[in-house]
């Protein structure tokens, strides 16, 4: 038997487990759970081990330390100590009385993740698409378009007529916010069909899966 | 009709109310596989948003540089392993060079994996593409939206060596191509962070890149915004954009068969919805009289 009839044997049986919680939770579906978890973890620790911290890390500092008992040069690969210092900062957490010192690699975190995203999330996903909604509302022989600048343009207004709540929802004011939610509506229905498609999808992958490859019963 | 007759049908109506889950699960899985045994042609409409993608990929000159970010994982396969497959066929078709990479740790092997389906072609064999010269994998590096940031300025710098540890200054392909600026399109194939969003706020919006992308279905609403303000050339959401890629490229391949799977099972989703709905108004009418 080659590995890969061994391989498929082992995915049919473990994606049954899984499926057979939709019945009732049983000691087949546990096992099938845990084995996922522990492989997960196990695969993520080797990647963080062989493809992060050493290629980041390690190698960085060996080759600061060799350009400088070599050539006696002192280079930016240097830099990488303070990465790797905040790291060490990090697992401190395990030891209670001087758990603190992990806030400042949480801070160093924080602080340059807010400053790196800001200024992208500011211009991608506001400026631009703020640019995005002030279009001609009526464009002349074209109706598609003309309908459509209208839904982005109207929606866009009422729906955040909606999110304005410094004055009470009432008169044109209210009538333009429930507008508003109607388009928020139809948005997070849009969102939950899609949702679905995409976990139906899941679910035929599988199905294929144990037809085809396992059972072969597709061609 | 007598009061009998009526208390009857409400019972119906409750009974349905408190149905057992697993009788709805049962229908779904039906509804998903029984459709798999059929090969039922369906008519793929394409909206504008794959057509924009299937486009931005055709209007290249044969020669030009696709980098491929391939930015998921053996989850999301169903969703994305079509249009990676789609994607190679069209882009080998073209005579089209293809630079795969990663951001995230399994989405260059899943690069392989497509490639590995595609070489089967007859019409892919007979092209005879060899590595290094037609395509390349660059594997995956860490360090998310900042690889795409170093990137703007250097290949070199994030990705010294090719997956298989081979300087990236020994491979034919690669020479020449130190920036943004030596592509000619990226393509983002993503099912999350970092992926497609990351791609249009590191690599568009800084360095004036052209996207193109195809994402999972969750995923797609939240990137067509991006394709209205021509951040993104167009986008390929889920199964369905999958199927649309394939139905334009005049290949149908898996995408295009699971669908018909998809629209029983959407069928049945929507039947119960009703039926639920109905049993709902039908018992709180009861409740009330």
């Amino acid at each position: 038997m080659s590995g890969e009839v061994v391989g498929v044997w082992i995915g049919a049986i473990l994606t049954l487990g899984i499926f057979s919680f939709l019945y009732k939770d049983n000691p087949f579906y546990k096992f099938s759970e845990a084995l996922f978890v522990g492989v997960s973890a196990g695969y993520w620790f080797v990647v963080t081990f062989w493809q992060y911290f050493l290629p980041k890390l390690i190698d960085n500092l060996v080759l600061a330390y060799t350009l400088l008992t070599v050539e006696g040069k002192i280079d930016y690969h240097w830099v990488y100590v303070l990465g790797g210092g905040l790291g060490v900062l990090m697992l401190l957490r395990l030891l209670p009385s001087v758990g603190w010192l992990s806030r400042w690699s949480l801070a160093f975190i924080v602080g340059t993740t807010a400053g790196l995203q800001f200024t992208r999330y500011l211009e991608s996903n506001g400026i631009i698409q703020v640019k995005g909604t002030i279009l001609p509302l009526i464009v002349g022989g074209n109706l598609n378009t003309t309908i459509g600048n209208i839904v982005i343009v109207v929606g866009t207004f009422c729906g955040l007529i909606y999110f304005f709540f410094s004055k009470e929802h009432k008169g044109a004011f209210g009538g333009a916010a429930r507008v508003g939610v109607w388009f928020l509506m139809i948005t997070f229905g849009a969102l939950f069909g899609y949702t679905v498609m995409s976990r139906m999808s899941l679910l035929i992958g599988r199905m294929d899966f144990l037809f085809s490859n396992w059972l072969g019963l597709i061609g | 009709m007598n009061q009998e007759n009526r208390q009857e049908e409400k019972s119906f109506w409750e009974k349905l109310l408190a149905i057992d889950r697993r009788i709805i699960f049962l229908f779904i899985v039906v509804a998903v596989a029984l459709p798999l045994f059929f090969k039922v042609s369906m008519r793929i409409p394409v909206t504008p948003v794959a057509q924009g993608t299937y486009e931005a990929i055709e209007s290249l000159q044969p020669g030009s540089k696709v980098l491929a970010s391939f930015d998921y994982d053996p989850g999301s396969m169903p969703e994305l392993q079509p249009m990676a497959e789609a994607f190679f066929r069209h882009c080998f078709r073209n005579d089209l060079k293809v630079i795969i990479m990663g951001l995230w740790p399994q989405g260059p092997l899943q690069a392989n994996i497509a490639l590995e389906e595609v070489f089967q072609d007859k019409d892919v064999k007979a092209k005879n593409l060899q590595y290094g010269i037609d395509y390349v994998n660059l594997g995956f590096t860490a360090g998310n939206e900042v690889v795409i940031d170093r990137m703007g300025h250097s290949f070199e710098e994030s990705y010294p060596k090719d997956g298989y540890g081979t300087p990236i200054g020994e491979i034919p392909l690669m020479r020449g191509v130190r920036n943004y600026d030596n592509v000619d399109l990226i393509f983002s194939l993503s099912a999350g962070y970092p992926g497609t969003q990351e791609w249009v706020q590191y690599g568009v919006d800084v360095f004036h890149v052209k996207l193109a992308a195809g994402n999972t279905a969750v995923q797609a609403p939240g990137m067509y915004p991006y394709v209205q303000t021509g951040q993104l050339s167009g986008v390929l959401g889920g199964m369905k954009g999958g199927a649309e890629y394939e139905t334009l490229l005049g290949i149908p391949g898996r995408a295009v068969r699971y669908m018909f799977s998809q629209a029983v099972a959407h069928a049945v989703i929507c039947l119960f919805i009703i039926i639920g709905n109905l049993a709902f108004f039908a018992s709180k009418k009861r409740k009330r009289s």
